[in-house]
């Protein structure tokens, strides 16, 4: 039981983690239609950033971990989002009206591109980073000596994660760029007559979406102290099969899905094998694609001919 | 100039205009490369991160992104708007014409020549073997992408499963090259109908990321299931192929020894260049049959629109099923060469790349057309091969290619994507008919 719990929390701090990646990719599916297949390096970008940030303020003497943090977390989340903003601008703006499958493999090549990018500029080797937030709080002790512990890292995954699924949920349903992007998502002709900006919405889309996948990239680097430029391969793949596990074009049912993934991840390498985890991940987007194409929460989606 | 005609001419390029775009793209260029490319991070000698700062290469990124975006914006000015019709002289369009239906001919023949030409060069023919490989798995992949238009990005799943099937039943069971190709042909269709059950339902993107799933699955497993597949380590010792039996060694029961010439290994290149061209070939010309009949024309159907495909009374099921088995068998036996040729296979060449690779090399080639895949197949492994000195900038390259090309030239370099049938005559709608309409 006692261990039971432990992976329950461990498998929530990843869910978030993905879920945070997740939101990307249902925004500009439900959008722009089109599986943003560079998002998974997007996410690996915001790691390298916030990692580089950080070194760079430790290095000029800062110790203060709340304001490092901060600090650490508004870079990364806004050069990040400038990746966003200009991959949409250069690899998918163009291809908007072009036949569906061309701005999917602009996406592919754009993924290559960020991969090797951040290999070639940082180098192919794993970079660790020690822990910066220690400590935690031991919530129960078994009889066996088995400590369920629930450190101040995974709180802190945890409560920003909230924050920012809050702040998020109410830019879209109450802000004006919130009801751009809905009308976007309906008609985006009709959007654009009634004098939606079409262009700056999807710009919008991409940048927000980025902007969360660098706090997931730093939540990332946070948990397991390390980033390297091929994690946002499995991580893309695996929070878009969390984001089509909670029904594609829906917020919270990204961040349902999320958690489901990490839960089934974690749960599953604890019982079962840690060797299969990802066959375990990939086995489950098949199987939800086929029983249930719409997702959890999502819409079914119309045939129109 | 524009002084001497100001009525003709338009107006020249806006400076401002230009310089102020240029300016904006500098400025973003700085800010995205300031972090990843002014500051180099490493491990340093006791573990912990060092970095240091490299200006200079920042400064010089910043420079060729604020160069690159005046000389595109010149550029775009020269040639005018994008969409503008272009009227190419008859002449012209002749002469192209010529060159298109010569070119394969040509090729053909140069292509069966080339261990002629190049007997003693063996890098050539080493590089010759590896583009028909790909020339192969991309007509494979233009069955299932090309005509029936289904996105598959885990081509590579079923390459793994026939070199691992041939790997597998040689070293184990000392079956020869000739009975297992078919084997693995059949074993990696099986596995094409084994996806394509699943994703019978889904379209678009949703196909594409399954197929990829299942790509990434195949490999997984054959990481982990290290008792059968060796694991991360793979298959050595495969056996080479024999011509028919005879085995091309320098032994006495040799085919050297036997047409009584004298032994040299580059007999069993020049073997495998042959071997492939045919395998090769085979796959051309089957599916070149194949479009000619009903199921050929049922995939181009369900390409072009998969309801209205299916109210015409098309089974959609068979159809995508046939196109996922007939793509995987090609890309099985291309599989079984490729072990057979190497002697050596692992999980790493069979990594997602690949099958972006074929993808790539489908899509450059115009979905469809099977000229352009060849022609697609040579520049990108010879692309491939003049950048081997620039070993860490290639995948960046191809990347950067990739979305350039989608941009470009979105049906590919030879867009073909006419069915095979269509009414030869079209109805003219005359002047008389459309009085009579309006009358």
């Amino acid at each position: 039981m006692d261990y039971f719990a432990q992976q329950l929390i461990n498998g929530i701090v990843l869910g978030s983690i993905y879920g945070l990646i997740a939101i990307g990719y249902t925004m500009v599916y439900g959008i722009v239609g089109m599986i943003n297949f560079a998002h998974g390096d997007i996410f690996m970008i915001g790691g390298f950033i916030a990692l580089i940030t950080f070194l760079i303020l430790v290095s000029i003497g800062l110790t203060i971990v709340p304001v490092i943090l901060l600090i650490v977390l508004l870079v990364s989340m806004a050069v990040t989002a400038l990746y966003g903003w200009t991959i949409e601008r250069i690899a998918y703006r163009p291809l908007r009206h072009s036949f569906r499958l061309a701005p999917m493999l602009s996406a592919i090549g754009m993924s290559f591109v960020l991969t090797n990018y951040s290999q070639v500029a940082q180098g192919a080797r794993v970079k660790p980073v020690p822990p910066i937030i220690t400590g935690g709080y031991t919530l129960h002790e078994g009889a066996e000596g088995f400590v369920v512990r629930l450190s101040n890292v995974q709180i802190i995954v945890v409560i920003t994660t909230i924050v920012l699924l809050g702040i998020f949920t109410w830019l879209v349903a109450k802000t004006r760029l919130g009801r751009d992007m809905r009308a976007c998502e309906q008609d985006q002709t009709m959007a654009s007559l009634l004098g939606v900006d079409v262009d700056r919405t999807i710009s919008m889309t991409f940048v927000i979406g980025a902007a969360l996948a660098a706090v997931a990239g730093m939540m990332y680097l946070l948990y397991y102290g390390l980033v390297d430029f091929f994690m946002g391969f499995v991580a893309g793949i695996k929070a878009f099969t969390a984001a089509v596990l909670g029904g594609i074009g829906s917020l919270p049912g990204a961040m349902l899905g999320g958690l489901l993934i990490g839960l089934i991840e974690t749960l599953w390498a604890a019982y079962f094998s840690t060797e299969y985890k990802d066959v375990a991940a990939f086995s489950i987007l098949i199987v939800v694609l086929i029983f249930l194409p719409t997702g959890l929460l999502g819409r079914p989606e119309v045939e129109k001919v | 100039m524009a002084t001497t005609a100001p009525a003709t001419l338009a107006r020249g390029p806006d400076v401002a205009f230009i310089f102020k775009k240029a300016l904006i793209s500098g400025l973003v260029a700085l800010v995205l490369f300031s972090l990843m490319i002014g500051v180099r991070t490493e491990a340093g000698p006791e573990g912990q991160l060092i970095y240091w700062t490299r200006f200079g290469d920042l400064a010089a990124m910043v420079g060729v992104v604020f160069g690159g975006s005046i000389v595109i914006e010149l550029l775009r000015y020269w040639w005018g708007p994008v969409d503008t019709i272009r009227i190419i002289p008859p002449s012209t369009t002749k002469a192209l014409a010529v060159a298109r239906r010569g070119i394969a001919p040509v090729l053909l023949i140069f292509t069966f020549l080339v261990p002629v030409i190049f007997y003693d060069q063996r890098y050539i023919l080493d590089l010759g073997i590896l583009v028909l490989t790909y020339v192969m798995l991309g007509w494979g992949l233009n069955v299932v992408v090309g005509l029936a238009g289904l996105l598959d990005l885990g081509y590579v799943a079923f390459y793994a499963v026939g070199a691992y099937s041939y790997a597998l039943l040689a070293t184990n069971f000392g079956l020869s090259f000739w009975i297992c190709l078919p084997l693995a042909g059949i074993l990696a269709a099986f596995f094409g109908v084994l996806l394509g059950f699943p994703v019978l339902r889904l379209r678009g993107d949703y196909l594409a990321i399954v197929t990829l799933a299942f790509g990434e699955i195949i490999r997984l497993v054959i990481i982990n299931w290290q008792s059968l597949t060796g694991g991360p380590n793979g298959i050595s010792g495969i056996p080479r192929p024999s011509f028919f039996g005879i085995p091309l060694t320098p032994g006495d029961d040799g085919l050297a020894t036997k047409l009584g010439i004298a032994f040299s290994p580059t007999h069993r290149i020049v073997f495998l260049f042959y071997l492939i061209l045919a395998l090769a070939l085979l796959t051309n010309w089957v599916t070149i049959r194949l479009r000619r009949l009903p199921i050929g024309r049922a995939w181009e159907a369900l390409r072009e629109d998969e309801v209205a495909c299916r109210a015409l009374g098309i089974n959609t099921t068979t159809t995508k099923l046939t196109a996922f088995a007939t793509g995987a068998m090609f890309a099985g036996f291309a599989g079984s060469f490729f072990a057979t040729r190497q002697g050596f296979i692992s999980p790493e060449s069979f990594t997602f790349h690949e099958s972006a690779l074929v993808l790539a090399i489908v899509v450059l080639g115009g979905m469809g057309s099977q000229l352009g895949v060849a022609l697609a197949a040579l520049t990108m492994i010879g692309g491939f091969e003049l950048f081997r000195g620039l070993e860490q900038y290639r995948m960046l390259v191809f990347g950067a290619a990739m979305v350039l090309l989608m941009i470009w030239r979105p049906r590919g370099l030879i867009g073909h994507r006419a069915p095979t049938v269509f009414l030869r005559h079209e109805k003219v709608i005359s002047a008389e008919l459309v009085e009579d309409a309006r009358a």
